[in-house]
Order: structure tokens, then sequence, then C-alpha cells
């Protein structure tokens, strides 16, 4: 109630954590509950609005209001939520199978409505609650129980299926940097309307190190690309190495000697998704991985868009009293 | 004559709908009792001429109170082949058969099948048939507008509408008005509409097929303004007066599904009642976004058919699980699958009572006639908030459609119902109850309340998550009995007929109009019967045992194939007389008759 002197401890529920010791979600919600003081809004105005899955028992973490919902469903009754009470801090939390198989369509539609939630997905690239499935993100040929030849599921890019669905706001962060994922939670609850953040998580029973090629300290600066605003793609160990741009195509080179081409600077505001599809289909290890915010955009938001509705409704017909309403068309009277 | 039925019918593009309907306001406002049913196929356009693409419209109006509308019409306005092949079977014998005989030409004719033109081979004999050239004479009506051939033939519902007014003796002004209105920004078919209906009236009167004009005198209806009212603007009305007489906005979340969607319609209209309507993109998504706002706070509806209530399925339990108020309006169709979806039926009782994983108590209101829609619709509201628990409000088709008149109720005469929410407090306990088993409402926003729900089993009054094997046992009975004491708080089960009776007819929902006039009708013959017919199904009023001790015979009557009926036997031990149809058509009266009779 006296937010002013909010300390992470606040927003650390009684509940004891229950993911696996190693599990790549104890530094997200780390990460989490020490941004939320720095949010500038009040504790009871906050909400965690989850799925099913490891990632979705997160809200019993927080010492917030939270609703762990049913599977895949989280954004539509996020949606609800938001709609009924606008000024609340509305975080969603789900996984690679919550949000991008189950509840694929919701996803879809609560990013393109831009309802201003915050949707925090953790991708391990397998089913852990249910013991180790492929999931929608899983590599082709991924040997599972439910796949012992091999997955045939084509794995989709959860940051393109965002920018496909106009999602005003796309960023890529990483279970092992939580000074990157503070910033760019502080980022996402910035941005006013949808939010869509894909984090890199790992699963250290079914999946474990899947991403370390990419993220492990020692070939971190190699194999990804971090996103500044205004910056240009640099990386390596010694911000020698450049991200260019030749026709359609992007490849990396060295900064001393550059390629053909032009080397990029980064503009996440930009209009139009081409530059931010162009990134967002930047593979390791055929290119470094990039990750911060992909796009960033202003556009109106859903929630202002209903409130203006009633709005000029209204106006329009100031009377709401319900004798109106009873007599609105044809009435007679009987004598 | 005291009551009179009359049933427009033609190709789903002839606008019979439109026609039915003026001639319903017009007798309404005439002052008659009027009960309506329209009829109408999926396809929005099915093949013109052909059967499947047949729409009709029975209105029965009467200067006495009625409740049906009418099993067989007197009157049958037929448009072309296929609307006479869809409709004969159900004319009176000796009733009034007016046809287009335009439309009957050799392509017409073979479109519905027919291989003898029926207006010359004599098959048509038993009735008085009237055959008018009425795309003709709508034409030549219309000529001096000089509108194209095409404009003119959708004129001639209108030029039909007219002789039905001269035949009945109604006053053509509210008709008039309402071109006026409609047309107003097109003059050239604002004035061939009107120069139709006159011309249909005029022609009756100067022609002189009709003997007479038949005079259906003004009903003794109870002293008040009266509007007609369907079942689905009954329903949304209600819906907007409960969130008016509880001072919260309400919620709608739905997906586009027939016979539902003009629930959606209704509701998007009234924004200036503060309702927010959402058109989800998808059923489950209805439901949730229903289930956000009920948690925010809101009055919190969805709206469907039966398919989607399988879609919402996992969802509800969700509601049921965490204890928020959510109101499901189910206005059934008949299935299974996508069945047949503009025709009525009562099947999804049994799926409102147990279509849910676990033990998933719900309460089922089912409202008899339109107009209890709109009480129902507050009374849904009123029990889902005090109790906090979903509940299902089951319409059908028939009475979604089926219009009726509409006593507008004062506004000190509505229930009252008062909503509060959980206050700021130390040590709150969010799965605490009341004296009547409902936990607190506690909206997000509030300071004090942070708290976590959610669909997995939770310990009584922490809510934290439970697995203990006597706490699920506790939860699971208190979300059984909290629904179970509803039946203290709602009337009992009311007899209507003969206070001797020793067979009581029972039936649920929409069925009222057709077994109440059975009743009605048996009891003038002598018959000792009476009825009981049920509104509150989960759970039953208190006195329903003791009601159905009282008699010998018990016959239960709905639209499938036994659904109340297994719940009485379930819970009553009773024995009955069953009477089940399941053809997407409500009840005749005969029928019912017929079988009461042979028992």
């Amino acid at each position: 109630m006296a937010e002013a002197t909010l300390t992470k401890k606040d927003f650390q529920s009684d509940q004891i954590v229950r993911w696996c010791p190693g599990c790549g979600d104890y530094a997200i919600l780390a990460a989490i509950q020490s941004v939320m003081p720095n949010l500038g809004v009040p504790k009871e105005k906050i909400v965690f609005v989850s799925g099913i899955g490891c990632s979705s028992r997160f809200p019993y973490y927080m010492n917030t209001y939270g609703f762990h919902t049913i599977h895949g469903r989280a954004p539509a009754i996020a949606t609800g939520l938001k709609l009924s009470n606008p000024d609340l801090q509305v975080f969603v939390v789900t996984g690679d199978g919550d949000g991008l198989s189950i509840g694929g369509n919701h996803l879809l539609h609560v990013l393109r409505r831009n309802i201003d939630v915050k949707i925090l997905l953790f991708n391990n690239k397998v089913y852990g609650l249910t013991k180790g499935q492929y999931s929608p993100t899983s590599d082709l040929g991924f040997k599972t129980k439910s796949s012992p030849m091999g997955s045939l599921d084509q794995p989709i890019n959860p940051i393109r299926i965002a920018l496909a669905s106009e999602a005003s706001f796309v960023a890529r962060t990483y279970d092992a940097n939580i000074k990157h994922m503070t910033e760019t939670f502080e980022k996402a609850a910035a941005h006013k309307g949808s939010a869509f953040i894909e984090i890199l998580q790992n699963c250290v029973i079914f999946n474990k190190d899947v991403f370390n090629d990419i993220y492990e300290r020692d070939v971190r600066s190699d194999h990804m690309v971090h996103l500044e605003e205004g910056e240009p793609l640099v990386f390596g160990a010694e911000s020698d190495k450049g991200v260019f741009l030749d026709g359609f195509s992007l490849k990396t080179g060295s900064l001393e000697a550059p390629p053909a081409g032009q080397l990029l600077t980064h503009q996440p505001n930009q209009e139009s998704p081409i530059y931010a599809n162009l990134l967002a289909a930047m593979e390791y290890p055929q290119l470094p991985l990039p990750v911060g915010v992909f796009r960033k955009v202003p556009r109106p938001g859903y929630e202002a868009g209903v409130q203006g509705q009633i709005a000029q409704a209204r106006t329009k017909q100031p009377d709401d009293s319900l004798q109106t309403l009873f007599h609105s068309g044809d009435t007679w009277e009987v004598k | 004559m005291e009551s009179a039925t009359i049933r427009f019918s033609g190709d789903s593009g002839d606008g019979m709908q439109l026609t039915g309907t003026q001639f319903t306001n017009t007798s309404a406002n005439f002052g008659n009792d009027i009960s309506t049913f329209p009829d109408f196929p999926a396809e929005i356009r099915a093949p013109a001429g052909t059967v499947p693409g047949v729409s009709g419209f029975q209105i029965n109006f009467s200067t006495h109170d009625i409740h049906t509308p009418g099993d067989r019409p007197n009157v049958l306005v037929a448009m072309n082949p296929a609307a006479l092949k869809a409709n004969v079977a159900d004319l009176e014998d000796g009733g009034l058969l007016l046809i287009n005989s335009d439309a009957f030409t050799k392509v017409n004719l073979k479109k519905a099948e027919y291989e003898v033109n029926p207006l010359e081979d004599g098959s048509l004999d038993r009735f008085r048939l009237i055959p008018m050239a009425l795309t003709e004479l709508t034409h030549r009506a219309v000529e001096p507008t000089g509108i194209s051939k095409k404009e003119a033939d959708r004129c001639k519902n209108f030029f039909a509408l007219g002789i039905m007014y001269y035949l009945f003796d109604r006053n053509l002004e509210l008709s008039l008005t309402w071109i006026d209105k409609k047309f107003g920004k097109v003059p050239d078919i604002k004035e061939a509409n009107r120069l139709a209906l006159l011309a249909g009236y005029n022609f009756a009167d100067t022609t002189e097929i009709f003997a007479d004009a038949y005079q259906v005198p003004a009903a003794n209806l109870k002293k008040g303004n009266y509007r007609s009212l369907t079942g689905n603007q009954a329903v949304a009305m209600g819906f907007i007066t409960a969130s008016k007489l509880a001072g919260r906005p309400l919620f709608y979340g739905s997906y586009p599904i027939t016979p539902a969607s003009d629930v959606l319609h209704e509701l998007a209209r009234h924004r200036h009642f503060g309702v927010q309507t959402f058109q989800a993109e998808d059923e489950i998504a209805a439901v949730c976004a229903a289930i956000g706002a009920a948690y925010g706070g809101h009055l919190a509806l969805t709206g469907t058919s039966g398919p989607g209530i399988c879609l919402k399925a996992e969802a509800i339990n969700l509601a049921v699980m965490t204890e928020l108020p959510l109101v499901i309006l189910n206005v059934q169709r008949a299935g299974p699958s996508t069945g047949m979806p503009t025709k009525t039926e009562q099947s999804d009782l049994l799926q409102a009572m147990y279509g849910r994983n676990g033990s998933s108590p719900c309460v089922v209101l089912a409202p008899a006639t339109p107009g209890e829609c709109f009480t129902f619709a507050i009374e849904a509201f009123r029990l889902a908030t005090k109790y906090m628990v979903p509940v299902f409000l089951l319409s059908d088709g028939y009475i979604a459609n089926g219009a009726e008149p509409w006593r507008i109720p004062n506004e000190a005469d509505l229930p009252k119902f008062e909503i509060t929410y959980a206050e700021s407090q130390e040590n709150f306990q969010p799965y605490s109850r009341n004296n009547h088993l409902a936990r607190p409402w506690a909206v997000p926003g509030t300071p004090g309340l942070e708290h976590r729900i959610g669909g997995l089993e939770k310990a009584h009054l922490s809510g934290n998550v439970s697995y203990d094997p006597g706490n699920h046992q506790l939860m699971t009975d208190y979300r059984a009995m909290k629904v179970r004491n509803i039946r203290e708080d709602i009337p009992g089960l009311e007899i209507y007929g003969d206070p001797e009776a020793e067979t009581l007819l029972v039936g649920w929902g929409g069925t009222y109009g057709a077994l109440f006039t059975a009743v009605q009708n048996q009891n003038k013959q002598g018959k000792k019967v009476a009825g009981a017919h049920f509104r509150y199904i989960n759970p039953f009023p208190a006195n329903t045992a003791e009601v159905l001790a009282r008699y010998k015979r018990i016959v239960v009557a709905e639209l499938n194939e036994g659904q109340l009926d297994f719940l009485l036997k379930a819970q009553f031990n009773i024995q009955t007389h069953t009477l089940f149809k399941v053809q997407g058509k409500p009840f005749m009266v005969r029928e019912i008759i017929d079988f009461l009779n042979a028992l």
C-alpha cells in the first residue's frame, strides 16, 4: 500500500517455489520480482495471469493478484480483466506449449488487438510439466518419449509469430542474464499496448542446456547480437564484428575489413515490419541470435477504444434510464 | 372470430419475416394478444425456389390470452410452389390458401419437385384456394415509380400484407409509417412499397374475392403499457437491467452463432448503458474473457448455443473452481454437432448439468416464455453474484425468436440486488465463506487483498494449492451444498389447472405455452389434469418432491429424449409417462392433448 517503499521482498509470496533445482524459471522470477518495485505501480494493481505448464505456476510465487487459469487461455482471460479494469498492470506468463500450441489462437488475437498486457513466453523448446514431449519450438528430429524417432514438426519462431500478429512491442531475452532480463522487462512495462517477450529458458530435466551454445558466458558475445536502439549491430568479444545487409540477405563480417553491403543500425521503431522481420529470421548457428527489443511502435490501445465508444454512445444517447430502454420500439397502451 | 393463425411463407429472399413482423406489430398495437413463430433456413439465400430455401413466419392473434403461435394456420400465404409444398400439410381443412399464381411456372414447379401443377390437379380442393397474380399485380401497382422489374418484384410481400390487412380489418398506419422511416432515403423504393401495400388492401376490398373481412377484437389484457418482444430481445434487456440494478457494468463475451447472435447485436447497440460487448476469436476466448471480467468485478456474461457450450466447458469449470460469478446463456438449437441450427430443441439440459469433468455443480435456469427471458436474465445474475457460482440460462430457438406482448414493468417493481466486494483487510482469506457458503469477491486493485486463484484445488480458507484428501472432499461438498441451498432462495413449484387433478403434466423452459394451453383445453373438456412447469432445474424448487407425490400419474413432455425425466427419476424416484419430440419443431397443442387422451 505504501508503494514508495516497496522492495523485491514485498513481491515474494509465502509459497515454496517448486520448480526443479537449477530450472531457468528461478532466475526469471528473481528478475521479475526485482523489477516490480521500479514500475511505480502499487502492488494491488499488478496481476499475473498464467495458463498451464511449468512457467504458469509463476503467479503463486508473486505476492500480487494472480490467476492460474487453463491451458492456453491466459491471454483471453487477461483481455477480459483488462477490459473490465484498464488501470491494472497485467502480466501474462506462458510457455512455448501453452502460448504457441494450445493457446496459439489467443496469442495471435491479444497481440493484434494490442491489449495492454505484458506477455512473458518462457521458451525451453520442450513440454516440461507433462514430462518431456516435443513442443512447437522443438528442433526437427528432436527425440522425446512421444517422438522416439525424432520430431517431424517444423519448429516455429516465437518472434516471427508475434510480428505476424502485428504486435507493437516484441523482444527476446534469456534466463542466463538477469541484467538483460531486467532491462527488457522494464522496457516492456513502459510500453503502452501489448508487449511480447520471448525468454530463452533452460529446462534442466528434459532439454538441458539447449541454449548453451548460444548464451554460455564464453560464447555469448560471438553467438548473440544485442540489439540497442540507434546502435550498429555489432558483436564479438572485441566488438569487432557486425551484421550487414547485402541485397535481401544478412551476413556477418569484420568491421575492420567490412564485406559488401551495409552495416545495420538498430531501429526498432520503424513503422514497417520488414526490418524487424529481417532480424527475427536470424537464427544461430547461421547468424548470431539477436536479443533485445526487435520492434517498438505506437499503436492505439483496444481498451481506450472500447471506453471511447462507450463515451461516444453516451454523448449521442445520454438517456440510459430503464424506462427509456423498456419503451424503445413500438409500444401501446391497454386501458 | 376469437383468434386466427396466419402463416406467411415464401423464398428466404421474399421478405416473409418482415411481412410477419409487420402484421405482428400492427395486431399487437390493435390490442390483440399475439404469439409468433418465425421458421427460416440456416442458409441466408438457399437456392431460390427450392423447399430448403423456404422461410415462414406464423402469427397467432387473439381476443383472449394466448400462449402459443397456434398449431395449424387458418390462413396460409404461399409465394411460390416450394412454400406451398413445405407448408400446405399444416393448413387446417377449409383454411384459406392465398397463392401467388405467377410463381407457379414450369421451372419453379420443377424446383419444388411437383410433377403436376397442384393448382390444377384438385389436390388443394379441401382448402379455400385463392390464386392471385401477385407479381403481375404488384408490378402494375408500382409502375408510376419507374423502378426496375427486379425492384418491383421485391415489393410483392407488401402487396400480400395489404391483402391480409384488409382480410383481418387492420389499420395500415403503422406499416406506412414504418415504410416512410425505413426507406426515407430512397424515395422511389419508399413510394413503391407504399403503393404495393395500399394496392393489396384496395384490391382485396374491391374484388370481392373475400366475402367478408374477419374481426378479431382486441384482447382483454391487463392494463398497462405493452411492447412486442422476442426472447432474444428480452434476455438482452434483462441483462442490461441487471447491470443497472446492481450498479455494475455488463460484459458480454461472445462468438457469433445461430440462434444466439441477436443477443450480441442487441447488446452491442446499447453501449450507452456502459455495456461492453467483446466479439472474441472463438467460443473459448469468449467465455474466458467473461471470466476475466468477472474476476475484475463486472457482471460477466457469455452467450452461445449448444456447440459453443461444448467448447466452453473447460473454462466454465474454471469459474466453478475459482467460484466467480458467471452467467452462461445457451439459446438451444437442434443437435448433436451442427445439427439444425435454426430449429428448436431442449436437448442441452444434461450438458448444463453434467457436461464437464469432475463434480461441477452449476445453477440451471430455464425461462418459459419470451417475456420470462427478461426476468430470468436478472435472476441469473442475482444468483451468480450472491452465491459466487456459474449460472446457466437455457433459452431455445423457439422462445428466442418468437414474440409476445410484454407488459412494461415499473422500475419500482423490479427485484433489487446488491453486490458487495471484499474490502481491504488484514489476513485476507480468499476461500472463507459467508452464511450461504459464498466466498468473497475480491477485485484486483483492492489494497491488501492480493491473493492467487486458479483451477487447481484450493485449500479451505487460505486458497493455497492443496492436494490434501480431506480438503478436496470438503471443497467438493461446499461447492455442491452452495448450489443445493439455493432452493431456499427461489420460489416453489406452482401448479396450474384443475386443483382436483390426478394427472400432472410436467415440462420445463420454452414448451410452457403449448403445455399450458393443452391443460386449459383438457380442463374445459372436464378432464382432471394439472400442470407444473420448471424454471429452476438446478436446484429444483424445495417443494418438488412433495408436489410430485400428490399425483397418481405424472406426464413429462419435453423436446428431447427424456432429460428432465431422467433428472426427476434420479432425484425423486418417480414413475412417469413420457412425451418426447425431437423434430426441430415446438410442440403442437394437439399432440399433447392426443397423448393425454390416449393415456
